[in-house]
């Protein structure tokens, strides 16, 4: 298989109608690359898939696949395969068919594509299973000859749809890791279209984070969970509470926030912001909930929040703890449980602190809504 | 009670149950399978005027049905030529029909099927309005525009491609047409049916597979469609094989079809039991031919009611 074809998008833009489906994508993905888009229903990363396979030409810009432009070339012509939300599988088809029907197309004997799909088969490692319907199988299964089917076409780059959305939690973290490990072995690209941060996160090399149509911020997981560089990137991914208020002081990296209730607090500005955020303006400061940690009550100072306890929560493995927030939200805090004894606070008062490296200072924007 | 009668009726109750139940046997037994037997019965009956029937000479014969094949006794030939000839034909030409008429809906209903707008509600109005019009009157107006004088020579010979007008009734282009139009709807729902449900997924999947849209056809599409063409085409070729007015009026003077021999032997020579043996051979035929073709193309007979 031919590996490492990359993936150029420049100044994409896709119009129906008046409205804009993305707006201006520039987004270049290497070669072998896991890359993820990222972001709510309706933020036009569907569009982007579907004008990557060329369902759909673009109003503006190109599309770029091993340095080509692939204007005008249907997506019969393409080095792409796509792996549909709902697979797709030909129903009327046994298994070893669905798989090999690309290489039906081209005209390869039976005996040929048989021997191919058992390949695939042992592969996917469904062995023997290739005579049966696809409506014969169990999700899981189906999700993996769909996948099987969609690299006999020995496409360079594999597009897919958030083709775990119909799978079971379980199941659903089982097929990451599969996924991730069959991207590894045939060494393609593969650009993944999802809104679950937990899947872009745990398989992507890079990923781009949408919304409505505009793409916020590109970079592998941990910087855009941990230096994300919008608002938005920042509210989606992951969990993440947030303050709002406006800048009082920049120094260096870090800003002094005066926030709406929790009095002056200080940040690390992000990098993709830094220089740009001046005294006055509107900000919004995160921190996640697993970077607070409990101080002494009543410590005050420009790293600790004092806020009274909503509600508690035991997960197991952590102690969530919810307080009154900044902005209506309720502020969430987790503190892993390491078998130290835990007092109820409801009701009280509770002061956390909290490295000022682990908070973020962002330009005020919009927030994800859940 | 067998267990689909008994949830038929905790479903709908005992009142409500057996009414519905009652009209559906009422109207398979009553007014299908009971007249069909009495038709079967008269088939095997000779033609006596009423005083001796259920006399001395009201017994079982086959003589309705030699008839059909080797002509009047003592006749000059050996076989029934004419009518052997006129059955022959009307089955090939139904065949005919029904073929051009899946040529003709399968892209209209594929059309329609997979292809969203309102101009798609428009486009099936067209189609199911003229329907409104009694079959009678559009056999006319088939006539009217194929007829020596009709609207499609008059154009023609005024476009130059006939010198003198074409006679579209005679050559059994308008009975074809007639034909062909009469049940297009019934070949185009339940195809259309069909393909409604295909996931476009499946489409764009082969596709993107690469497949050019014949093979997509071949492949995808018509497989999944199969039970809905096997339904139209029943339909269509048994409704064309028995069909009466069109033949009766867009027929040229030399080409009969069978169901008006079927008609002349009823009503003109007054013959029911050699009508009603004309009759059954149409009807048997036809089972036996759709039979053999659902076997040729592995259809099973629960497909043809989805």
């Amino acid at each position: 298989m031919s590996a490492g074809v990359g993936v150029d998008l420049e100044n994409l833009w896709i119009r129906f109608g008046d409205f804009v489906a993305v707006r201006d994508a520039k987004v270049h993905i290497n070669g072998g690359d896991f890359f993820s888009f990222l972001g709510p229903s309706g933020c036009g990363k569907t569009t982007i898939l579907r004008a990557v396979s060329g369902f759909l030409e673009p109003s503006e810009g190109q599309v770029l696949i091993g340095g080509k432009d692939m204007k005008g070339i249907g997506p019969n012509k393409r080095p792409t395969a796509l792996i549909f939300q709902n697979l797709a599988l030909f129903p009327l088809m046994k298994v070893w068919e669905n798989i090999t029907f690309s290489m039906e197309i081209k005209g390869a004997s039976a005996r040929e594509r048989r021997k191919r799909a058992d390949e695939l088969l042992d592969m996917i490692a469904l062995p023997d299973q290739g005579d049966k319907l696809p409506s014969e199988l169990s999700g899981g299964q189906r999700q993996r000859v769909a996948i099987a089917r969609a690299l006999c076409a020995e496409p360079d780059v594999l597009l897919l749809d958030e083709p775990l959305s119909a799978l079971d939690l379980k199941l659903r973290q089982h097929m990451r890791t599969e996924l991730r490990e069959i991207q590894k072995r045939v060494g393609i690209t593969f650009i993944y279209i999802t809104h679950d941060q937990g899947e872009a996160l745990t398989m992507s090399d890079n990923i781009a984070v949408m919304r409505a149509g505009v793409i916020d911020q590109i970079g592998d997981g941990k910087t855009i969970y941990n230096d994300p560089s919008t608002a938005f990137a920042a509210s989606f991914v992951g969990e993440n509470n947030v303050f709002r208020g406006t800048v009082k002081q920049v120094q260096g990296d870090t800003a002094l926030i005066a926030t709406n209730r929790s009095g002056d607090l200080l940040a690390r500005v992000s990098s993709a912001n830094k220089g740009k955020m001046k005294p006055g303006d509107d900000a919004m400061m995160f921190i996640r909930p697993e970077a607070f940690a409990l101080a002494p009550v009543g410590s005050e100072g420009d790293h600790f929040v004092t806020a009274t306890v909503t509600n508690e929560e035991f997960e197991g493995n952590a102690f969530n703890i919810f307080m009154e927030g900044d902005g209506g939200k309720e502020m969430k805090v987790s503190l892993p449980n390491l078998g130290q004894s835990f007092d109820s606070h409801k009701g009280q008062p509770m002061t956390l602190q909290y490295d000022v490296q682990n908070a973020v200072a962002l330009p005020a924007g919009d927030l994800a809504t859940e | 009670m067998p267990r689909f009668l008994k949830e038929f009726f905790d479903r709908n109750g005992l009142g409500i149950g057996s009414l519905m139940l009652g009209l559906v046997l009422f109207w398979t037994i009553g007014l299908i399978i009971l007249p069909q037997l009495s038709m079967l019965d008269f088939s095997f009956r000779p033609n006596l005027p009423p005083p001796e029937i259920g006399g001395p000479k009201d017994v079982y014969t086959m003589e309705n049905y030699k008839y059909l094949v080797f002509g009047p006794e003592g006749g000059s030939q050996d076989y029934n030529a004419v009518d052997l000839k006129v059955f022959y034909r009307t089955l090939i030409a139904a065949i005919f029909v029904t073929i051009f008429n899946l040529i003709l809906c399968y892209p209209i209903a594929y059309y329609l099927a997979q292809t969203k707008g309102n101009h798609i509600r428009i486009f099936a109005l067209m189609l199911i309005i003229p329907y409104w019009i009694n079959e009678i009157l559009r056999a006319f107006a088939l006539r009217i525009i194929f007829g020596e004088t009709g609207v499609l020579n008059n154009l023609l010979v005024a476009a130059g491609v006939f010198d003198t007008p074409f006679d579209f009734i005679r050559n059994d282009i308008a009975l074809y047409a007639g034909l062909g139009y009469a049940y297009i709807l019934l070949m185009i729902f339940p195809i259309y049916n069909v393909i409604e449900s295909l996931d476009r997924n499946q489409i764009e999947a082969a596709r993107d597979m690469g497949a050019s849209w014949p093979m997509i056809h071949r492949r995808v599409v018509i497989p999944y469609a199969k039970p809905g063409i096997s339904s139209g085409c029943t339909m269509v070729f048994m409704l064309s094989a028995g069909a009466l007015a069109a033949p009766q009026i867009l027929g040229g003077p030399s080409s009969l079809w069978f169901t008006q021999l079927i008609y002349q032997q009823f009503n003109d020579n007054s013959d029911w039991p050699q009508g009603a043996a004309y009759a059954v051979v149409l009807l048997v035929t036809c089972i036996l031919l759709v039979l053999a073709v659902m076997r040729l193309f592995k259809v099973n007979m629960g497909d043809i009611g989805k």
